[in-house]
């Protein structure tokens, strides 16, 4: 049986309807991301299963335990903030035993348990500081030590890294996913930013105007994306037009170019009909020898070094493609007006149905 | 959250009813003057007397001379400050407060004993001199407002790189100040003016112990006095005053609608 | 070398040219009549150094009078930052229409200007012994208010009329801090278990407290210098330390200056001390606001 159970879950503010039924299941110690840009909805999910919103309709389940009647006090959540939210009149071990004293703890107990708490952080030594004395990374790594210390059966974390330097981001993700499944406790995780989303989570909720587009782990979320806003909203994306040629085998023309999908294209598809594909950027490749079923024939138009790879864009009839090589010393990037032939399996050409 | 709402509503209309009743019995105070009706005839007393409009109009001009001089020393002063001396910055803040801190009649008597007639700068030796002591006072009182005022609109605008794209294109030390520091401070400047206004206008210990015929001596005189021309005098002030703080209200709207400070 | 050296002193004197017309100012108009009266403080008429003055300070009469200035400013002060705390509270949390905090941020912007003199008049229009208050009060409820006890020219009157100006200064003042309470402090306490009342209690009050303590001490020192309302609506009856200060400045009734100026160094130092505690306070206050 699953641990958090979302069902039929709307949401209106006034006449605007943010969340459009919504049901989800997540397994206990999971690590869920709602991924999508502002306005989908994930944030008012989030703020759902922690008590702060009602749902309109639906209902909010943890443990098999209907949370709609319960205020955020007596849920036993633990919640991480975008903008830290720490006390500023209290020292960190103050902040970190809050709960433990509201929950009426011993103090040997509690002083126990934000040691081991502040242990897990990393900053048992800044146990003394007032947060203002402290870095944005140090402040929200105790805000995750306070949301921690009382043992939540739910961690939320709203967009907690958001307001942190790109560097503390990655090292701090990468921090919490550590404790996460250390504890392996039940996480869900609200962002905007797809990297993140992707490196740290069981399973990705893509949303878009108040549904989700696509559920599911990572690795699908990025290789097979359900519609075209999360093949555009997750990692760099070719969309490319082309014209079916012939339904029967499988061919289409890329300007003039023709080739054979592997995926089929379905029965409602006839020849001369436009049809949108994707193809991801690292997917070809035009250097000597390189492998794939496939070849498109065009121009180089523009070559940009990005240090690990170089980004190419290359036109094919009417379409640009974008392609990225991996750096290597000794390689000659392509020139500008060069003619070259990119290489790619058909398979990785996905056919973007709405 | 019911409850909430419900304590909310009876602090305000608490606070309502403290503040709104002595303005509306004062202004039926005022009407009291004729014998069982109600007239205008405290305040067709009040116009009519030749002292009201001599003491009126003696105020506004040492509040409009006021808020000339203090816009004169204060505006160069935090400009020249926030440009060139930052160290002295804590400094002049400091000074500036003083006034908030010295009560006004601990200040006038200072004054008294500094500057009397037998002293080397004998400000009350004659009536100008006292008039422009007065001014001084004003001033003196007003700085507070007046420095932080223009010291916040100053903060708005990069005073630095200002100065310098003006002094690139070869203006002089007169031109900067009045034709690009002053134009953008404006708001802060007029904040200032119409709290010094407000302030100057219902002054009664300074003027009262430098001896001059102020409107705040006057007020208290004609309280001391006479029974319906008060009130009637309290709902003049008072309008005087709101009048006073609409305006700068306005002009604060008006100044959000520039660049928002860093 | 050298001629730079010049070039940099030149400079530096410009500088501080810029501010001298303020320091003059300054000077004159605070500095001097303060150290005047200080040092004056100190010495007997024939100008020497004796501490006679400040002695002469701890008789029945002065201290009386100082007692009862710091009576009346304690309570205005307390009660008009209740008071005020609980309107600022009501319009920033307390999910009223808009409309009412902007009207009562500009009233209390007229009203806490609204002091001296008319406001005296004001209040004796309203709780005076033909005021309109008094009248309803007698004509409709049939309570003879002076009959209780009540004395506008006392000290609960002269408290009630001063609050007139306090209470919008605390809204005024506390107003900005009440709206930097984060709406994620208030989560993130529920979300850890905590009930509304702990909220306020164990975070909120004391994040406020410094501001609410240290306005509080402003609205003392703001009582305790003002002269003019007391003077118009007691006369010379009621003895608070401005008002004693005001009568020896006009006719020497203590029949000794330099005990004039002890009494103004001592109301120095009691308005001083309030606002140098509020001044750090605030900065307290403001560093946990960032």
């Amino acid at each position: 049986m699953s641990f958090l159970e979302l069902a039929g879950i709307q949401k209106s503010f006034g006449p605007v309807q943010v969340v459009k039924d919504f049901d989800m299941t997540i397994e206990k110690g999971e690590f869920v991301s709602f991924l999508g840009p502002s306005g989908c909805g994930k944030t008012t999910i989030l703020r759902m299963i922690a008590g702060f919103e009602t749902p309109s309709a639906g209902t909010v389940i943890i443990n098999g335990r209907n949370q709609n009647e319960l205020k955020p006090n007596q849920r036993n959540i633990g919640m991480v903030f975008q903008a830290y939210a720490l006390f500023p009149n209290m020292t960190v071990h103050d902040n970190v035993a809050f709960g433990l004293k509201i929950a009426g703890m011993e103090k040997s107990a509690v002083d126990a348990r934000v040691k081991e708490m502040l242990g897990l952080i990393h900053l048992g030594h800044l146990a003394d500081r007032f947060p203002y004395q402290m870095s944005g990374g140090q402040q929200q790594r105790v805000a995750l030590a306070r949301a921690l210390a009382p043992k939540p059966q739910v961690l939320l974390l709203d967009e907690p890294l958001s307001a942190l330097d790109a560097k503390i981001r990655v090292s701090l993700r990468e921090e919490i996913r550590a404790i996460q499944q250390q504890l392996g406790i039940t996480t869900v995780f609200v962002t905007h930013d797809q990297e993140e989303a992707l490196s740290i989570s069981d399973r990705i909720v893509v949303m878009n105007g108040g549904r989700a587009d696509q559920i599911g782990t990572p690795f699908d979320i990025y290789n097979k994306p359900a519609t075209r806003f999360v093949a555009s909203f997750v990692g760099t994306l070719n969309m490319i037009e082309a014209r079916v040629a012939d339904p029967a085998t499988n061919r289409i023309t890329i300007g003039d170019q023709g080739i054979t999908l592997r995926e089929p294209l379905g029965s409602t598809l006839k020849a001369g009909d436009k049809l949108s594909l994707a193809l991801r950027p690292e997917a070809g490749s035009i250097a000597e020898g390189a492998k794939g079923d496939t070849a498109l024939t065009g121009t180089v138009v523009s070559s940009n070094f990005l240090g690990s790879v170089i980004r190419t864009r290359m036109k094919v009839g009417d379409a640009v493609i974008s392609f990225d090589m991996f750096n290597a010393p000794g390689l000659t990037p392509p020139a500008v007006g060069e003619v070259a032939t990119l290489r790619f399996t058909a398979s990785d050409l996905l056919i973007i149905r709405e | 959250m019911k409850t909430q709402k419900i304590g909310a509503w009876i602090a305000v209309l608490f606070g309502a009813s403290y503040f709104i009743v002595p303005l509306i019995a004062t202004f039926e105070f005022s009407l009291r003057m004729r014998r069982g009706e109600y007239s205008f005839d405290a305040y067709r007393s009040v116009f009519s007397d030749v002292q009201f409009r001599e003491s009126f109009s003696y105020s506004i001009v040492m509040a409009i001379l006021t808020i000339v001089f203090g816009v004169l020393l204060v505006v160069p002063t935090a400009y020249w400050v926030r440009l060139r001396l930052p160290q002295m910055r804590p400094v002049v803040e400091f000074i500036t407060l003083m006034p908030l801190v010295i009560p006004a009649i601990v200040i006038v008597f200072g004054y008294l004993r500094l500057y009397n007639s037998s002293s080397y700068i004998p400000f009350t030796g004659s009536a100008r001199g006292t008039d422009l002591l007065l001014m001084f006072s004003f001033m003196t009182l007003s700085l507070p407002y007046m420095y932080r005022s223009v010291d916040t609109a100053m903060r708005t605008i990069d005073v630095g790189t200002l100065t310098e794209a003006a002094q690139s294109l070869g203006a002089s030390w007169p031109t900067i100040m009045f034709k690009c520091i002053f134009p953008n401070v404006m708001s802060g400047v007029l904040s200032g003016a119409f709290i010094t206004f407000a302030i100057v206008i219902g002054e009664f210990t300074m003027p009262s112990l430098l001896n001059r015929p102020a409107f705040g001596p006057y007020l208290q005189l004609i309280g001391a006095n006479r029974a319906y021309e008060p009130p009637a005098l309290a709902v003049i002030a008072f309008a005087i005053t709101w009048g006073c703080m609409v305006l700068l209200q306005l002009v604060s709207r008006f100044s959000k609608s520039a660049p928002s400070k860093p | 070398m050298s001629a730079n050296r010049a070039i940099d002193l030149k400079k530096t004197a410009i500088d501080w040219l810029g501010i001298t017309p303020f320091l003059l100012f300054a000077v004159m108009f605070l500095i001097a009549p303060t150290l005047y009266l200080v040092t004056g403080a100190f010495l007997n008429p024939a100008g020497e150094f004796t501490f006679e003055n400040i002695g002469g300070l701890f008789t029945d009469k002065i201290l009386a009078s100082y007692w009862i200035s710091i009576k009346v400013s304690l309570a205005s002060s307390i009660g008009g930052a209740l008071i005020g705390f609980f309107l600022a509270w009501a319009v920033v949390l307390g999910g009223l229409p808009s409309w009412i905090r902007s009207s009562l941020l500009t009233f209390s912007g007229v009203a806490s200007n609204f002091a001296g003199v008319p406001l005296a008049f004001a209040f004796l229009a309203t709780l005076g012994r033909t005021g309109l208050v008094t009248m309803i009060l007698r004509d409709w409820f049939g309570i003879n208010l002076y009959a209780t006890g009540f004395n506008l020219l006392s000290f609960v009157g002269l408290t009630l009329t001063y609050m007139y100006f306090q209470i919008p200064l605390m809204v005024l003042i506390i107003t900005p801090a009440l709206d930097g309470l984060k709406k994620e402090w208030r989560e993130a306490a529920e979300i850890l278990g905590a009930t509304n009342r702990q909220y306020w209690t164990k975070v909120a009050l004391p994040i406020l407290f410094p501001s609410i303590l240290g306005t509080t001490l402003l609205l003392f020192a703001n009582a305790f210098g003002a002269i003019a309302t007391a003077y118009s609506l007691t006369g010379s009856t009621f003895n608070i330390v401005p008002i004693q200060l005001y009568a020896q400045i006009r006719g020497d009734v203590l029949h000794n200056p330099n005990l004039g100026y002890a009494l103004a160094l001592g109301m120095i130092v009691i308005t001083g001390i309030s606002n140098l505690i509020y001044i750090w306070l605030r900065m307290r206050a403001e560093r946990w606001q960032k």
